[in-house]
């Protein structure tokens, strides 16, 4: 399978700041991949160097096979963009700038899509830009992103804004996207909407890469949490390689246990006699907010 | 031409989004220049008028430095005379915002983004923008060639390329001062700065040489326009030079900004403090058009320091001509030649202070429709309180940039602080009537709050071209500057000073209640 994006050692640095420390980034040819890390990480950054408008200072950028600065205008016939705060024109229709975009990608927009979406997304493209609300001007850009059939879609937090139907069918182009074969990079915030839509994700903090992969994969490095019913006492569970937050009240159990560390702990319980078991896998908020948290980058 | 790639598309959206203004610029502004036959034609009808005219407007240095020489007496010359400087500098104004508008704003907005993000070239935006200029020079050129045809095609042609030219410049360095700042508020103030340091270059060159080729008239593009001298001996070999600095700034533009990225700047935007002391509206408001009012008190002043050293020649070269006597009093001077040079160029600081003073006010417009007031107004904060922050530095900031151009004007001049900071003062009343104008269309008529721009621009015209047409009166009274005193001069009349006075307070009471009553505009 080739890769749309492929991102190695990124540097980019404004004056004294830097922005993108060596980040790295490989989203493959027809997968949902999230691009997630806390305010500030370097996101946007790099989706601007992506973009062409930004230039890297270091590292090496591919994007649909090409240099995304020096073939800008190649590219851009090929991807559609969706930038998390979208400024209109106060005095042009949201339907003028609809086709704009279109035009602009050069491809111009599949008509009888353009006004299925602009139903879905329940758009008045007969507003003018001053007049719109945040949410809608919002589904100004996504729906000339998703009527355009590019290759990839570059989507920086899109959905901010909207309401809980239209994030139902924002959700529902992107499968159908992923459908059609179409290759999707979601930076986001909205962490049942990656859960949901993502097939890979990377998390970045300050500007690198800390954490690639599945959300399976992802999952496996972090702990699982546990809640049994025993027929007998515990023992000493506290032992166990890999258990925390252990709490015994009576014959209930609740501990925490890194995931791959599961089979010893389960064999406690089990010797102890199981009435009743909950396991739950850890949640996409608890690898973010570990990763957030973490003072140091983890290796 | 990948670097190319939409420029065609952008330059419609340009065109789409500007339906409205670049008509009207390109009208005002032409239609200005084309109907200046018709005016100047009814006033000087016979070939001995137009003479004397001509040699008295030329003999008169205060006179060159507002129009700069007489090349012709033709009625052709007499209008490339009268109307040429004033349509090239109106080009001018309107080509750099214009320019600004479709470059940097665009960045600072984050429009072009997502506009870039499409398959548009990097040299696109700047391209399309440049285009739009053109488009509006263009109208401008092929109106002042229509209207001026009659006069002789060969000089129609040469004033039409002249103001078409001078716009392109302006264009050019607005193109260029987008590229400097992140703002594009300060990128129009740093070409809007560049035309007014033109303007007053030319003005001290044609001050002090009755040819049109003094050095400094030569250093200043709006100089350039005057000396393709059009109905005298047109000197086209001009107008390639013209061509070469806009081709030349043209260049620079472009390799600026394949240098930069998008939306960043060459002079950085330094970090701020990490704790703030602002606590009060007023305090906000002052520290947002702190810039404005710190770069209208320097150009007060470096522009009051060079009219001030003219003003010593002016009595001496207007000699004994009658005519040029007449003229120069309607233009508001008194008998005193000297005194009525001085009078002349603090009734023009007086009108330009009108322009800040109404932008002033209109910053709590845009505060407001850009939704920057509202979370002030869901705080503790009084609608009035709020407005009256922003109307201190419109009302207050007028006053010290006028004490700024008459203390520039004292030092030039040498002497005279008392008399000529009183006139600076005296122009106050006006300034505010107009700045009233404007909070009244904002406080009642939100949406036309931009006409009050059009009320200064107007009293503007009246005040620099007015006079010489022989208007009837009761249009040139339509501005507030045509009732105040010729100062300095004799003892100054004060009933027009304090009805214009009591007539501005009416003026912002009436706004600041209709402000209280209406819906915000969010």
């Amino acid at each position: 399978m080739t890769n749309a994006i492929s991102v190695t050692g990124l540097h980019k640095s404004f004056g004294r700041t830097h922005a993108l420390d060596g980040l790295d980034l490989t989203v493959a040819t027809g997968e949902v991949h999230g691009f997630l890390g806390p305010n500030g990480a370097g996101k946007s950054t790099t989706i601007r160097v992506l973009l062409g408008l930004l230039r890297a200072d270091s590292g090496a950028v591919e994007l649909l096979g090409g240099d995304p600065w020096a073939d800008a205008v190649a590219l851009h016939r090929r991807l559609a963009y969706v930038p998390g705060d979208v400024t209109l024109w106060r005095n042009l229709s949201g339907g003028e700038v609809i086709d704009l975009y279109g035009r602009l990608r050069g491809t111009g927009l599949d008509r009888a899509r353009r006004a299925e979406l602009i139903e879905r997304f329940e758009l008045d493209p007969t507003k003018k830009g001053r007049t719109y609300s945040k949410g809608n001007r919002q589904k100004v850009a996504l729906v000339a992103a998703f009527a355009s059939d590019a290759e990839l879609l570059v989507l920086d937090e899109p959905t901010s804004g909207l309401d809980p139907l239209m994030e139902e069918v924002f959700q529902d182009c992107v499968r159908e996207a992923r459908d059609r074969g179409r290759t999707v990079l979601l930076s986001s915030h909205i962490l049942s909407e990656v859960e949901t839509l993502c097939d890979r994700v990377s998390i970045v903090r300050k500007g690198r890469t800390v954490e690639t992969g599945s959300l399976a994969q992802l999952r496996h490095l972090t702990r699982t949490s546990v809640t049994a019913e025993l027929a007998g006492p515990p023992g000493d569970l506290d032992r166990l390689a890999g258990v925390h937050d252990l709490r015994v009240e009576g014959r209930r159990v609740r501990l925490q246990v890194d995931t791959d560390k599961l089979d010893p702990v389960l064999a406690a319980l089990l010797t102890a006699g199981v009435r009743s078991l909950t396991s739950t896998p850890p949640t996409l908020e608890e690898l973010f907010l570990r990763h957030y948290a973490d003072t140091e980058v983890a290796s | 031409m990948t670097a190319l790639a939409g420029t065609g598309t952008l330059t419609r959206l340009a065109l789409r989004r500007d339906r409205l203004t670049l008509p009207v610029w390109a009208l005002v502004t032409g239609g200005l220049v084309a109907s200046g036959p018709g005016s100047l034609g009814g006033l000087y009808d016979t070939a001995a008028a137009r003479a004397e005219l001509a040699a008295s407007m030329t003999a008169n240095s205060s006179m060159r430095s507002l129009y700069g020489p007489v090349f012709s007496d033709s009625l052709g010359g007499l209008v490339a005379w009268r109307f040429g400087t004033f349509g090239a500098v109106l080009a001018a104004v309107a080509s750099l915002i214009v320019v600004v508008r479709h470059t940097r704003e665009e960045e600072e907005t984050g429009r072009q983004e997502l506009l870039s993000a499409g398959a548009v070239g990097r040299r696109a935006p700047l391209t399309s923008a440049l285009l739009a200029a053109l488009v509006l020079n263009t109208a401008v050129a092929l109106l002042v060639f229509a209207g001026l045809a009659g006069q002789g095609a060969a000089g129609a042609l040469a004033l039409a390329l002249a103001i078409g030219g001078t716009g392109m410049v302006f264009a050019t360095v607005a193109a260029l001062a987008a590229q400097f700042t992140e703002s594009a508020r300060l990128a129009k103030g740093i070409a809007g700065g560049a035309l007014g340091l033109a303007f007053v270059l030319r003005a001290a060159g044609d001050s002090g040489d009755a040819s049109g080729g003094s050095a400094l008239t030569w250093l200043s593009p709006v100089g350039w326009a005057e000396s393709v001298r059009a109905y005298g001996d047109e000197r086209w070999w001009v107008l390639p030079l013209i061509a070469a600095a806009v081709a030349a700034q043209t260049a620079l533009a472009y390799g600026l900004a394949a240098r930069r990225d998008v939306g960043a700047s060459f002079l950085a935007t330094r970090p701020g403090p990490a704790a703030g002391r602002l606590a009060t509206a007023g305090a906000l408001a002052l520290r947002l058009q702190r810039g404005a009012l710190l770069g209208w008190g320097a150009g007060f002043l470096l522009g009051g320091l060079v009219f001030g050293g003219m003003a010593e020649g002016a009595a001496d070269l207007v000699g004994d001509n009658e005519k040029a006597r007449e003229i120069f009093e309607r233009m508001g001077g008194q008998t005193a030649l000297t005194d009525a040079f001085l009078a002349t160029m603090v009734s023009l600081f007086g009108m330009l202070a009108a322009l800040y003073a109404v932008g002033a006010v209109l910053r709590a417009h845009t505060e407001e429709t850009s939704g920057r007031a509202e979370p002030l107004l869901a705080g503790s904060l009084g609608r009035l309180r709020w407005a009256a922050g922003h109307l201190v530095p419109a009302f207050g900031g007028a006053a010290l940039i006028l004490l700024a151009a008459g203390l520039g004007l004292a030092l030039g001049f040498g002497g005279s602080y008392g008399p000529v900071l009183g006139a600076a003062l005296a122009q106050l009343p006006a300034v505010w009537t107009l700045a009233g104008v404007a909070t009244l269309l904002w406080g009642a008529l939100p949406r036309a709050a931009g006409a009050g721009w059009a009320a200064a621009g107007l009293c503007l015209a009246l005040g620099w071209i007015g006079p010489a047409l022989n208007l009837p009166r009761a249009v040139l009274n339509v501005s507030p500057f045509a009732h105040l005193p010729k100062l300095p001069g004799p003892e100054p009349t004060w009933t027009p000073l304090l009805a214009l006075t009591a007539l501005a307070a009416a003026l912002t009471a009436a706004g600041l209640a209709g402000l209280r009553r209406r819906d915000l505009q969010v």
